[in-house]
């Protein structure tokens, strides 16, 4: 990238800054007319100067003046219109409006120009930074802070975009207009001139340099702030440190030393900036001061003597209005003068800041672009044999990781990796997979040598799965899709106007220097996963789940997950088939007891009162169940029904189990959070109240009181709380509560509910409570588990199993994938990396965070899926290494045992130390 | 069966008999009502408990793994039973099966609840010693009277 910011824009905009200083130039033009037009209308068309002479003047008549010796001087172009006077005004008016105009189009057009082409440069400049971010090599990222890359593309960059329009145009501008008026005093008199020049020669040496500071402050600003943006995202990572080892005052004195020096280059950069802008305008200033003394000095000397002679009174001769002239001509000097000073600090300013940019974004050792073009064609297959020849890795301090290590094995000779932590076998499997830059030698996948094979092919062909798995922030089907993604396949369609704004972005992309490639077209590369359509993927990307263990979980995700029923209708309606299917098999006693359907005309006992008067799912948290009581539509149907008192009733009585159970429990006891229906913070007013009340009944608790109390029985559970406060009379009443709250709801409350109704899908629920319909009985021994046999059962006969897998796979992974456990990311990562099918497949160390016997299954299901294709796997328990076909031992950098893993275990070597140090 | 009523019966069981009735009341209260059906396990020897239960209806049988397979039954636990003790207090895998032989109703106490209850209230600790102590004293005798059998 150029260091030079002006070379950059002028490389990447000259015909835009062309086009727009033309534009600057034919504007003047106007700007002129339009300046002097008023004379004419005062002169002509009000004070009729021209009519004195004749009756109508011609209007818009065109005339070239031509040298005397030809014709009589004057070429008609356009004879005019002869008008009067007052159509004359009219007209003169109109056209004085018109100039307006165009003047005001003028300004817009350029100043919409200029922003365009700036907007465009920074688009340009981003995509230019965040391609370089592509390029970097993986060993650098290590060393830079993501959150000051961030900073940098977004905020830092930003001012350049509005400078870079003006880059160009205003300099010309400003410069040509201080000329001229620079011309002008000269033309009244040279020696005022001259004073001028010297003023503004000053002003020009002095400022530079009362900038330096400044321009040194604002490089300090912007670094410290740029750290400031790092810190704070360290902060973010780091957090469970930070509380584990109650450092977060440390880290408080740490931001307030980092605030307090940006604060102090800040102030220190605003006291220099008035400081110049002080001495500046002082300078300006001046110049009339010189002006009027001197100017006035010659107007003197001009009236006491007019006829003095000499070389001072001939050269110095002014009248008053020259002075005056001169003082008007410099009064229009300043304004531009003092932009184009402006302009000069703006750009060191921006020059500065985009230096600091991207000299951060030139590490050594970038990676070819050539390697990551775009491939037309589908990627070859690697096949022969991995060699690896003296291949030497060092890391940043010059340590040898690995050292000179020479190996030949065919590709379908599975290989596996051991020895002790920092033996290298870690940077082994990195180097394999391209991952870590080599210092010395070279790797081969059969003729074709690593370090020149492009990403399309590499990123098509190996698979490297490290401890280290990241996933990207969306579903887990988009995280499986990841590794399919080398180039765009097909199209998407856009039709009609669609069409036409897709073309119009994609211009506009080009114009930038932006990829046209479309991230909405199909990049799934169906063949690399071994499918011909989507549905087979989908299948193969099952199979990859069951492969490492992970359906079960994502099956258990889309229990709990939600179907969009106008978007899958399909999915919806075989749920609710598995429902059905469920229903019939609670016939058997056994079974009916875990369940308690839905049944609008029967009190639900295991749910609580407030959901046994919703009979449905609220979608809005107006309705949850925290907020019922506060409803007032909620309040009137329970006072209608003459329920108020009676839920005041329970109310009392559950205020007054809570306060016998829990008093005696200190504040903030988890007891609190588990099983009260009141707060620790809350429970002392219930008490007070309860001892204001002194054992009265319900009559005699105050109106706010009631609404405190009215709300404690909306989470009661008979069977749960036992206090025995729903009888069979208080379900009827319930029941009639529950049928006129649907019955009345007002339209606005209706679409905040979803009813449970046994033919409809409710969208607001998850699978799970769409299959069961109904809820789990409490105080059934294993019934959960029995439970979720029973679902799986029933959607296994309905070999609808994947239905509910797929909507576990549209289940957000979340940032990095922290909503999965580590264990889940681990197996998701491999899983991801069997999809395409690789040549060679890199595992390194990355089952460490499972169990043993789940490694073992893994590592049984990866190389009997992955046979026949290249596997290297670098183990943490070298006991495993006994499935492989040959065994690599490394030490201290170097492979210092090798064979098949019966020879090295009758060995006795180091391989046999291993496996017996476990 | 309301609260209440399951005070009134912890009260009768000889473990709770000298705990106040409140301490007993947040007892029943924080504890899960768990019915099992005939044939139902409750717990199975070898199998890491978290839980006691104290059987607050029905009947189960306390059955031991012999050796070489099979079952043998040593005990029968009918209402005010309780078991399961052994496995929280002493962190061991269960010591017997229990085997639901009618519909059983029992109170499940889990570990966590069990030693909360127990720093809570501290009388309770010394109740559950004393009731120890006495089973202790019974299986001493117990094993006399085999011992001079023998």
């Amino acid at each position: 990238m150029d260091r030079s910011l002006f070379r950059y824009i002028w490389r990447n905009s000259k015909r835009e800054q062309i086009a727009i200083l033309i534009m600057v130039v034919l504007a003047q033009v106007f700007y002129f007319f339009s300046l002097s037009l008023p004379k004419t209308i005062v002169n002509d068309g009000i004070e009729g100067k021209v009519f004195k002479s004749a009756r109508e003047v011609p209007f818009l008549r065109l005339e070239i003046a031509l040298p005397s010796w030809l014709s009589d001087g004057k070429l008609t172009l356009f004879d005019g219109i002869y008008l009067t006077q007052w159509p004359y005004l009219v007209a003169l008016s109109c056209l004085f409006l018109a100039f307006v105009t165009i003047n005001g189009l003028f300004k817009k057009t350029i100043n919409t120009q200029k922003g365009r082409m700036g907007e465009r440069m920074l688009r340009r400049l981003r995509y230019e930074l965040y391609d370089r971010i592509l390029l970097f090599p993986t060993s650098h990222f290590r060393k830079v802070k993501q959150a000051e890359l961030a900073t940098m593309i977004k905020d830092e960059v930003e001012p350049l975009g509005g400078f870079i329009g003006d880059a160009f145009v205003q300099p010309m501008f400003l410069g040509g207009q201080a000329a001229t008026a620079l011309l002008f005093i000269m033309m009244q008199n040279w020696l005022l001139g001259l004073i001028v020049i010297a003023i503004l020669a000053v002003q020009a040496f002095i400022i530079p340099r009362l900038r330096k500071r400044v321009l040194v402050l604002g490089k300090q600003r912007q670094i410290t702030a740029r750290a400031l943006a790092g810190r704070i995202a360290e902060t973010a990572d780091g957090s469970q440190e930070i509380h584990t080892h109650g450092t977060a005052n440390y880290e408080r004195a740490d931001v307030s030393d980092r605030l307090g020096t940006i604060f102090t280059v800040r102030f220190e950069l605003y006291q220099r900036k008035f400081t110049a802008k002080f001495l500046n305008n002082l300078l300006s200033q001046v110049t009339p001061f010189l002006i009027y003394l001197i100017g006035g000095w010659f107007a003197i000397r001009g009236q006491v003597d007019p006829n003095a002679t000499g070389w001072l009174a001939t050269q110095g001769k002014m009248d008053v209005g020259a002075v005056v002239g001169v003082l008007l001509a410099y009064k229009d000097l300043p304004s531009p003068i003092k932009e184009l000073i402006d302009w000069d600090q703006q750009r060191q300013d921006v020059q500065i800041k985009y230096e600091q940019v991207i000299d951060q974004f030139q590490p050594e050792g970038m990676i070819d672009p050539n390697l990551q073009a775009l491939s037309a064609d589908p990627a070859p297959t690697l096949s022969g044999d991995l060699v690896l020849s003296g291949v030497t890795v060092e890391d940043d301090s010059g340590t040898r990781t690995l050292d000179g290590i020479s190996l030949t094995n065919p590709l379908q000779r599975s290989l596996a990796i051991v020895g002790a932590a920092g033996s290298g076998k870690e940077a082994l499997g990195q180097a394999i997979a391209r991952l870590l830059p080599t210092s010395g030698g070279s790797i081969a996948i059969g003729d074709r040598k690593l370090a020149e094979l492009p990403e399309s092919i590499t990123g098509a062909r190996l698979s490297h799965v490290g401890q280290d798995i990241y996933l990207f922030p969306l579903s887990v089907r988009e995280n499986m899709y990841y590794g399919l993604k080398q180039r765009p396949l097909r199209a998407a369609e856009y039709q009609g106007e669609q069409a036409r704004l897709r073309d119009h972005f994609v211009a506009e992309s080009q114009r930038a220097g932006n990829s046209i490639l479309d991230p909405n077209a199909d990049w799934v590369d169906l063949q690399l996963a071994g499918a011909t359509n989507h549905a087979q993927l989908e299948a193969r990307l099952i199979e990859m789940l069951k492969l490492v263990e992970l359906e079960e979980d994502i099956y258990q995700l889309g229990l709990r997950g939600r179907i969009d029923v106008e978007r899958q209708p399909e999915e919806a309606e075989a749920i609710l088939r598995a429902r059905a299917e469920l229903h019939s098999r609670l016939q058997d006693p056994a079974l009916a007891s875990l369940i308690e359907p839905f049944d609008r005309n029967r009190y639900s006992v295991n749910m609580s009162v407030a959901e046994n008067l919703l009979f449905g799912t609220p979608t809005d948290r107006g309705l949850d169940i925290a907020n019922l009581g506060a409803n007032p539509y909620f309040q009137a149907v329970l006072a209608r029904l003459g329920l108020a008192d009676a839920f005041v009733a329970m109310g009392l009585r559950i205020a007054e189990t809570m306060v016998e159970l829990f008093a005696d429990l200190p504040a903030g006891h988890p007891f609190f959070d588990q099983y009260s229906f009141i707060s620790s913070e809350d429970l002392p007013q219930f008490r007070l109240m309860l001892q204001r009340l002194g054992g009265k009944g319900v009559e005699a608790v105050s109106a706010s009181d009631r609404r405190l109390l009215a709300a404690l029985p909306l989470h009661y559970i008979e069977p749960r709380h036992r206090l025995g406060l729903i009888d069979e009379s208080m379900q009827h009443r319930l029941l009639e509560a529950r049928n006129a709250f649907a019955k009345e709801l007002p339209a606005e409350l209706a679409r905040k509910i979803e009813f449970y109704d046994r033919d409809h899908y409710n969208g607001a629920s998850n699978i799970q409570d769409n299959i069961l319909f109904g809820r789990m009985a409490f105080g059934q021994a294993g019934a959960e588990r029995r439970v979720g046999a029973l679902i799986a059962e029933v959607l296994d006969k309905l070999d609808l199993r994947n239905v509910v897998v797929e909507v576990g796979l549209d289940y957000n992974v979340g940032v990095a994938g922290k909503r999965l456990t580590a264990g889940q990311r681990q197996k998701l990562g491999l899983a991801r990396a069997l999809l395409k099918r690789p040549d060679l497949l890199i595992i390194n160390d990355a089952t460490a965070v499972l169990d043993g016997a789940s490694q073992q299954r893994l590592l049984d299901n990866v190389l009997s899926a992955n046979a026949g294709r290249g596997v290297v796997w670098v183990l943490g328990r070298p006991a495993q290494a006994q499935h492989f076909d040959r065994v690599l031992v490394m030490q201290g950098g170097k492979v210092v045992e090798e064979g098949t893993p019966k020879e090295l275990a009758s060995r006795n070597g180091h391989y046999a130390e291993l496996v017996a140090s476990g | 069966m309301n609260l209440n009523e399951e005070v009134e019966l912890l009260k009768a069981v000889p473990l709770f008999a000298k705990v106040e009735p409140a301490k007993l009341k947040l007892l029943a209260f924080t504890s899960e009502r768990l019915t099992f059906n005939a044939g139902q396990e409750v717990c199975h020897q070898g199998e890491a408990g978290d839980a006691m239960y104290v059987i607050l209806g029905g009947r189960a049988d306390v059955l031991i793994d012999k050796q070489g397979g099979g079952q043998i039954k040593v005990a029968e636990l009918t209402r005010h039973g309780f078991f399961g003790d052994i496995a929280i207090l002493c962190d061991v895998p269960r010591t017997a099966t229990i085997l639901a032989t009618e519909h059983l109703l029992t109170l499940k106490i889990t570990k966590d609840m069990f030693y909360r209850m127990v720093q809570e209230f501290p009388t309770m600790a010394v109740e559950m010693l004393r009731e120890l102590g006495h089973r202790l004293e019974d299986t001493n005798k117990q094993l006399r009277a085999a011992k001079s059998a023998a």
